[in-house]
């Protein structure tokens, strides 16, 4: 199954497919329209975006735009509470979906496929909705504490988004090793924190990606379910730009993001690298 | 015995994560039938919230301009996204991981700072915000995932095809289009399915450059965030779920059956 998935090598490759070029076009040709796109409509917006980061409000170079958060106490303190919402949210889901993750990939529900489609099914569902339906559910608790009903509210939102590659590695687990550690003695929970977290590595690393950063660049969640107190790092950058005179300092701080999911981002490229599996539902 | 215990425990825990997820959307399609003008309160059966609905003019308007939105930009997307998948996957050297670098950018960017890049250029070009530039946005942000769906199936495709194709006169152009392009049609429908999906989720990038012209999420936004909800919502969400999930669904289902029915013949 795996194996039929995966592009043939690149040996293999360099043996059947010489280089066309029959009337000036090569195959290759077929991406410039979308990579010219690209260009112009992707790449060309960033550094308009790293220009304004980078100008005052009248076009003169200046760097005071990034003074400007490294000089607000508050805008730290409101950066500091946005990551530590973050961060419970991200602990919150990974404690409530290794146990699922567990559970569904168990022999016993092995197969029930309409089981775990129906856990992973609200992803596409518009979060707006999602979270229109826990503001009710905390209307009728009775819950006004902001923290908590933003917390509950990006929980409900994001646990998919972890789920889903716990799943996807958990179910795609070699299960010989698991009979092995058995085999050899060793306990459910040794085996449990021996040999299954240690193999689900990658899958944490990407649940928890898929979760952090987008929690942190949110601002839809806490303007639904939340106030001032959790202002998240996207509510920041929305506010700046809800006027025009706010661009520059926007930018900076959109800058700031940008980086920190690059860096992000490699560091799951060398987590995950080579342990990626094929698999997963939709 | 002990293991239909634990099988029994097992299940009870996936069913009580499965109530924590589904019974907060049914509670929303339960108060869709009460018209009090409050969260949470049942002020006895009604369908007024729903003659409000389909009766309300910026609602229907909203979903007007979503679906002319999805389908518009998914067809460009498709277009876009196959021919790409088709030029990246037979690159080499440098240039294959410089493509997909640049194919990644949308799709691992915050979606907030992707929106405000957009804002930004399209003053800068002097595009209006509006229709244009959230045809041109939706289309950029959605080709990725056509490309996503595309690839795999380039992997199975005989790579002689197309050469075959030129070797008997057709031209390039002619050759994509008669040899490659309807061997990768059901990577093509995922795509489209995918692309019209994610544009019809997508309000944060349309926040920022809808220039009035509003979709249903931008629409959701405005009135959760600003307006202070107002009870019409909660049967717009309701019909909202209840559409989503049986298409969801339906498509899953049918997509698995499909797959079990290629691994057999296989």
């Amino acid at each position: 199954m795996k194996n039929r998935e995966k592009p043939p090598s690149g040996g293999m490759k360099e043996k059947t497919v010489k280089p066309v070029k029959i009337r000036g076009i090569k195959r290759t040709t077929f991406a410039v329209p979308y990579l010219a796109l690209s260009i112009i409509f992707v790449v060309v917006p960033l550094f308009i975006m790293l220009y304004y980061a980078f100008t005052d409000g009248s076009g003169h170079f200046s760097f005071s735009n990034f003074g400007h958060f490294f000089s607000r106490p508050n805008i730290m303190l409101v950066m500091g509470r946005s990551f530590l919402i973050a961060l419970l949210t991200t602990v919150i889901c990974f404690l409530l979906a290794y146990p699922l993750a567990l559970a569904l990939s168990s022999t016993a529900l092995n197969g029930k496929f309409v089981l775990v489609m129906l856990f992973i099914l609200p992803m596409w569902i518009n979060s707006l909705l999602r979270t229109y339906t826990v503001k009710i559910v905390l209307s009728l608790l009775n819950i006004s504490n902001a923290w908590v009903a933003v917390t509950t509210g990006m929980v409900y939102d994001f646990f998919p988004f972890m789920l889903m590659p716990l799943y996807s590695v958990l179910s795609g687990m070699d299960r010989s090793l698991i009979e092995a550690s058995h085999d050899l003695g060793a306990s459910a929970a040794t085996t449990l924190f021996k040999v299954k977290l240690p193999l689900s590595l990658p899958g944490i690393v990407s649940g928890v990606l898929m979760v952090f950063m987008p929690t942190v660049s949110t601002f839809a969640i806490s303007d639904i379910l939340g106030d001032t107190s959790t202002y998240m790092f996207g509510n920041i950058i929305n506010q700046w730009f809800a006027n025009s005179g706010g661009w520059n300092i926007g930018s900076a701080y959109s800058l700031i993001l940008l980086l920190l999911i690059a860096v992000t981002v490699i560091i799951a490229n060398r987590i995950t690298k080579g342990k990626t599996e094929a698999g997963g539902v939709l | 015995m002990k293991k239909q215990v634990k099988t029994g425990l097992i299940w009870a825990f996936v069913g009580v994560m499965l109530a924590v997820m589904y019974v907060p959307i049914i509670i929303l399609i339960v108060f869709s039938f009460t018209d009090a003008k409050a969260l949470g309160v049942w002020e006895g059966f009604s369908l007024e919230l729903y003659a409000d609905l389909f009766t309300n003019e910026s609602i229907g308007a909203a979903l007007g301009n979503s679906l002319v939105l999805a389908t518009v930009s998914a067809l460009l997307a498709t277009l876009l996204g196959t021919t790409a998948a088709v030029g990246v996957y037979y690159m080499r050297r440098w240039k294959k991981p410089a493509a997909e670098f640049v194919s990644n950018i949308t799709m691992e960017n915050a979606e907030i700072v992707t929106g405000v890049a957009f804002m930004m250029f399209f003053l800068a070009v002097r595009i209006p915000y509006g229709w244009a530039a959230l045809i041109i946005a939706h289309t950029m942000i959605t080709v990725p995932y056509v490309m996503l769906s595309v690839t795999p199936r380039l992997s199975q495709l005989n790579p002689n095809l197309y050469e075959a194709g030129l070797d008997l006169g057709a031209s390039p152009i002619r050759s994509m289009f008669c040899v490659i392009i309807p061997q990768l049609i059901p990577g093509m429908i995922s795509g489209f399915i995918m692309a019209f999906t994610l544009s019809l989720d997508d309000f944060i990038v349309s926040k920022f450059i809808n220039g009035g012209v509003e979709t249903i999420p931008v629409y959701l936004y405005n009135a959760l965030a600003k307006r202070g909800a107002d009870p019409t919502l909660r049967a717009l969400s309701a019909v909202m779920f209840i559409v989503l999930l049986t298409v969801l669904i339906v498509l899953n289902v049918v997509t698995a059956a499909q797959k079990r029915k290629r691994s057999v013949a296989k």
